[in-house]
């Protein structure tokens, strides 16, 4: 499988660690009424989806950026790559 | 006054082995330079003032006596002779300011030069790097040996330089010594 890395072109998988859903990116609010039942699913309940999912991707044996990466569970195939500090941006995040 | 010469980590003979030679260079200071939120143009400016240019993805701007190399999206790694530039971190840290984190990086690597006719099958056997088709100042971080490293193409053709976790140099020496037995 080849990520093909937003800054550094096409790139081996290896090079690369799973990190998980990228929903992660979206951490619930500690202060909100419902935190406790928002952590409980925010650090144990995933989703397991046959089809389209986004997930993180550290590219540990490179320059170290973490990716939102949008990849077939079923075929592998990738149809999107983006540098997650420019997705959490994108949500109003690290300003 | 006394004339220390800097501690190198492991303090070998340079090595030649076929065509290829291999040589701790004890004589780099390190300081990485990491942009804080916002403040990127600035970094982008003062790096351009140090080097002349600030270093593109995955490039090296090879220039005295400071130098630098674009390590991660705003940070970037700067290197200059030990000799006159011991405190590096310190000097980055008085023209940065705020705009950056500066982080003395000098104890955290370990530096070899490779060179050679052979070099590039060499390089080839140690890590994932298209080595042939990298030019002048081409910089990759990639894994040798598992370790994490940087490989720098320097201006001559047959060099390149390899930054590696200090506290690995024995390993990471093994290494390129074992890959450079293995092509002679």
């Amino acid at each position: 499988m080849i990520i093909d890395h937003p800054l550094l072109g096409p790139r081996d998988s290896s090079e690369f660690t799973y990190m998980g859903d990228a929903a992660l990116i979206d951490r619930p609010d500690p202060e909100a009424e419902d935190a406790a039942q928002a952590f409980y699913e925010y650090a144990y309940l995933r989703d397991n989806p046959a089809g389209w999912h986004r997930e993180l991707w550290f590219h540990e044996a490179g320059d170290r950026s973490w990716l939102v990466v949008t990849r077939n569970t079923l075929t592998h195939e990738i149809s999107k790559v983006e540098l997650a500090r420019d997705v959490a941006r994108s949500r109003g995040r690290s300003r | 006054m006394h004339d220390l010469t800097p501690t190198p980590a492991l303090g070998y003979e340079a090595q030649t082995i076929g065509t290829v030679t291999i040589t701790e260079n004890s004589g780099v200071a390190l300081a990485s330079v990491a942009a804080r939120t916002g403040h990127s143009d600035t970094c982008t400016a003062e790096l351009t003032s140090l080097l002349g240019a600030a270093p593109r993805v995955g490039r090296a701007v090879l220039h005295d006596p400071e130098a630098g190399f674009w390590m991660g999206p705003d940070q970037w790694m700067i290197g200059a002779p030990m000799a006159t530039h011991e405190d590096l971190a310190d000097q980055l840290k008085a023209r940065f300011g705020t705009a950056a984190s500066i982080t003395e990086q000098s104890g955290a690597w370990v530096v070899f030069d490779v060179t050679g006719d052979a070099m590039p099958d060499m390089c080839e056997l140690l890590c994932n790097v298209a080595i042939r088709r990298m030019t002048a100042g081409d910089v990759q971080r990639t894994v040798i040996h598992q370790l994490g490293c940087f490989v720098i193409r320097r201006a001559s053709d047959d060099h390149i330089r390899i930054l590696g976790p200090r506290a690995s140099a024995g390993t990471l020496h093994h290494a390129l010594i074992t890959a450079a037995k293995s092509i002679a």
